[in-house]
């Protein structure tokens, strides 16, 4: 057991790397606070596009989110910072991690919007109009409120699952959480760091997780 | 401004695409055999662990939820480069398509546990009781009567878990799994064109293109709401 400790979770090497880790998780946390609003941001977009939009605009949502429903995200990723070069466009790490995050969450929070957007009854819009609010009114005072609030469990997986994605960064030496865990881990000769950053994730995202659970479990009771 | 030729050159490079179709063709198999792997344990391992689950056995119980919620919380690629790098030191090797392939059927039953529970648990109670009454035993009562009503109702969540997780290969690149953004990736740097990266590219539209489609055709037909 001692040794079991000593291996995965050293003392010293705690101490020695608590610094680094830290600062990779600030790196993380403010990733995060850039992208998820973002995300939000693109993902309402497109579902307003696709709730207000002609039948050849839905048709163009649709494609859209498929797509990038359908790349894996870390190759989008590789393709934005890889690719990208070749057009001799020199784009640095933060903004390609940006650029393929708000394309991969803003489809994945869009399909999430866009069932909110339908769960609500026509008629809510119609008495919105009808007392004399005119379009965006209705759907920023009247519409979105209730979608938001239908679909917040999903809202919530979402960002879990985005908060998670920030690890890809690593991938391109974004110096995040995972990225600083595997550098200190090939400096010391230790996986300390990497499961001190697991930890990291966990103690952050494990509320989140639970929180979810109980809301999921909550509403399936009622029916 | 963009230069025509240049882009077709660098990006749409028939000569560099042929030399490597054989090596990308390669990576689509592993990619393909990962994903039905992962698919097939975690859903079978979450499958069960719901049916464990639902026997209310609290010490039981406490162990599977901490499991699923740890699975839950942890990046994927954390789960990857832990299980490829840390367990080593501990003498435990594994290879990169069997860490990729653990970590990933993890995240999957960890996810696919929850919608079935959830699917269990949205049944109505007299529906057990119904069950019971006629004499089945409670296994029986499970697996005759509530599992079938509680899978029509997984199927829609479960497919988009699943392309989502299986999108995780992926992953496999970062521990040098020959898979497809590996293979394209490397190639792409050694023949300094991106062809081979539009490639992988395409590669992963095509095969994921039609689960994506199949799931939205799953959400109106299986949903949840009705």
């Amino acid at each position: 057991m001692q040794e079991l400790i000593n291996v995965f979770f050293s003392p010293e090497i705690i101490v020695k790397v608590w610094p680094f880790l830290l600062q990779g998780l600030m790196t993380t946390v403010e990733l995060s606070l850039l992208v998820i609003p973002m995300g939000l941001l693109g993902g309402l977009t497109v579902a307003l596009f696709y709730n207000q939009g002609s039948k050849f605009t839905r048709a163009l949502v649709i494609l859209y989110v498929d797509i990038f429903r359908s790349f894996p995200p870390l190759v989008l990723l590789i393709l934005i910072y890889f690719g990208l070069p070749f057009l001799q466009i020199e784009i640095s790490k933060i903004s390609a991690v940006a650029v393929c995050f708000i394309l991969n969450t803003s489809s994945y929070y869009g399909e999430v919007f866009r069932a909110g957007l339908e769960s609500v009854p026509k008629g809510q819009m119609e008495a919105a109009r009808a007392s004399g609010l005119n379009l965006s009114q209705s759907l920023l005072y009247v519409i979105i409120p209730q979608s938001v609030r239908n679909v917040l469990p999903e809202l919530i997986s979402n960002t879990v699952e985005v908060i998670k994605l920030t690890s890809l960064a690593s991938v391109v030496a974004l110096p995040e959480l995972l990225n600083n865990a595997r550098q200190a881990q090939s400096l010391t000769y230790n996986p300390t760091p990497i499961v001190l950053a697991a930890l990291m994730y966990l103690v952050i995202l494990w509320p989140m997780v639970r929180l979810l659970s109980l809301m999921e479990h909550k509403s399936s009771h009622v029916k | 401004m963009i230069d025509i030729d240049r882009l077709i050159f660098s990006f749409f490079n028939l000569k560099i695409a042929e030399k490597y179709l054989p090596l990308i063709a390669e990576g689509v198999a592993t990619t393909i055999s990962l994903g039905l792997a992962v698919i097939f344990t975690g859903i079978l391992v979450g499958l069960l662990l719901s049916l464990v689950r639902s026997q209310q056995i609290k010490f039981i119980n406490l162990f599977i939820i901490i499991l699923v919620d740890i699975c839950r919380s942890l990046p994927p690629l954390v789960l990857i480069i832990l299980f490829y790098f840390a367990l080593p030191y501990v003498q435990i090797s594994m290879s990169a398509f069997t860490s990729t392939w653990f970590a990933l059927s993890l995240v999957l039953a960890a996810f696919s546990e929850e919608i079935f529970w959830a699917g269990i648990l949205s049944i109505p109670k007299g529906q057990w009781e119904a069950a019971r009454s006629t004499g089945l035993s409670s296994w029986r009562a499970l697996m005759y009567v509530i599992l079938p009503q509680a899978l029509k109702l997984t199927v829609a969540p479960l497919t988009s878990r699943a392309i989502a997780i299986t999108k995780g290969t992926a992953l496999g690149s970062v521990v040098a799994l020959h898979e497809v953004l590996n293979i394209a990736s490397s190639s792409s740097s050694e023949a300094g064109n991106a062809t081979p990266l539009i490639m992988g590219a395409f590669v992963y539209l095509i095969i994921f293109i039609p689960f994506v489609m199949f799931g939205r055709w799953v959400e109106s037909h299986f949903s949840w709401k009705r």
